[in-house]
């Protein structure tokens, strides 16, 4: 079998490593991960620089195009392969898409900045020996919980964010939940509240990301 | 009418949605809402906009609020009408979504929270000469890093997002036409294709509009 034209750099680690991996896995796009040693700075190297010219993981690339920043990259995902794999991921006609794209631009503007710093403070500072936050940490997690009510209410009337189906709004909350739940004493502002614990209980368990799971603890 | 836009006239995402309602050419009626009153925060709006926040965009029947997904809408809805904000070619459109990712991620938190400290900290008498230039200078230093890729990119393309004005531009506006004016005026001067870019992208008659409408 020929090697994929689809590349992926990057560690599964990687909270927007794992959402462009999530996606493929999803669509049935088969693919190739391509290690990059952060701990020797691979990526603030100028091989790697030249396709992420802000020293960040993910890259990606297929055929011709390379590209960045793991949301445009599920984006492209979904829309180059819409009936491979999960359908309807980026919605069937313009009015669902405007309702993914508000959800995934509420989960990018709204649910990523506190939760990034809380898997950063809780999960990664502690692995890098480096001293938390007691005061960032409160302070973020009296904005994540705000965000959490909303989803709590929206749940209760949506399946999923977006509408009945699972679509990118959900996915993009994968990688950041995952470590909360699992990794810090977090979890319960997800468990507490009923709806939110269902859509993740569902959402968490599919195959696709049980397999990105899987490559983390690998 | 049928287009309304909920908002007021000082928030930069609800001058980032007005601005491409105006580059489309379309009508529509601003409908301020009363911050004073946290009218905002009243059940009526949450149910427009369940986070409390400005803009919400209506047409007729059709809800949204997230100033980048309304933009993203209208220039699709729209795209007969006005200037095109997004392009065809798939791939193409790849590359101007990820500067518009880029616009999201790196340039608007940066930029949001020295726009913040600089501007409305100003605006709400919160001045302190010493505190707005230490902000500055430490705010400044993110805003560099973020513009010595664009000033990199800009010799490699005319716009952000490709060879054409598009929404990885858009976005940007608000928030430039703020830092333009104040102190990190000198960012964009050392950095001549990014100047370039701004002045560009800051005297579309869109742009001046919005500007046109909204309080000093």
């Amino acid at each position: 079998m020929a090697t994929p034209p689809v590349k992926v750099y990057g560690p599964p680690l990687s909270t927007a490593v794992s959402r462009v991996l999530v996606c493929l896995l999803e669509k049935d796009v088969p693919f190739q991960l391509v290690p990059v040693n952060m701990a020797k700075m691979e990526h603030k190297k100028p091989d790697y620089i030249k396709m992420q010219p802000f020293g960040q993981v993910p890259a990606f690339q297929d055929d011709d195009i390379t590209l960045f920043e793991s949301r445009a990259i599920c984006r492209y995902i979904a829309e180059k392969y819409p009936n491979k794999g999960t359908a309807g991921l980026f919605g069937t006609n313009p009015l669902v898409k405007a309702s993914i794209d508000q959800w995934l631009e509420a989960e990018s503007q709204s649910f990523n900045p506190p939760s990034s710093v809380l898997t950063f403070q809780l999960v990664f500072a502690p692995l890098m020996k480096l001293k938390q936050d007691e005061a960032l940490i409160k302070q973020n997690e009296a904005k994540l919980e705000k965000v959490l009510d909303v989803y709590e209410n929206r749940l209760g009337s949506s399946r999923y964010l977006a509408g009945d189906e699972f679509t990118l709004a959900d996915l993009s909350h994968l990688p950041n939940t995952q470590f909360l739940v699992e990794k810090t004493d977090k979890a319960e502002l997800f468990t507490s509240r009923k709806n939110v614990g269902r859509w993740w209980s569902e959402i968490s368990t599919r195959p696709a990301w049980k397999k990105v799971v899987e490559m983390q603890n690998a | 009418m049928a287009i309304k836009l909920y908002g007021i006239l000082r928030s930069p995402p609800a001058l980032r949605a007005m601005a491409a309602l105006f580059e489309k050419d379309l009508d529509f009626e601003f409908v301020p809402v009363d911050f004073a009153t946290r009218e905002q925060k009243t059940p009526q709006f949450l149910a427009l906009n369940p986070f409390g926040e400005v803009p919400v965009f209506e047409d007729g029947d059709f809800k949204l609020f997230e100033s980048r997904a309304i933009t993203k809408y209208v220039a699709e809805a729209y795209a007969d009408k006005g200037t095109d904000m997004v392009l065809k070619d798939p791939e193409k459109l790849a590359i101007q979504t990820m500067w518009m990712e880029v616009e999201g991620q790196k340039f608007d938190p940066t930029s949001s929270k020295l726009g913040w400290e600089l501007y409305f900290k100003q605006m709400f008498g919160l001045t302190d000469e010493a505190v707005v230039a230490r902000a500055g200078d430490k705010g400044g230093q993110k805003l560099e890093d973020v513009l010595d890729v664009y000033e990199q990119r800009l010799t490699e393309s005319k716009y952000l997002g490709g060879d054409s004005f598009t929404l990885a531009d858009l976005h940007h506006l608000p928030y430039l036409h703020i830092l333009i004016g104040m102190k990190v005026k000198s960012l964009f001067d050392a950095r001549p294709h990014v100047n370039a870019w701004a002045s560009d992208i800051l005297s579309r008659p869109a742009w001046v509009k919005v500007v046109s409408m909204s309080p000093k």
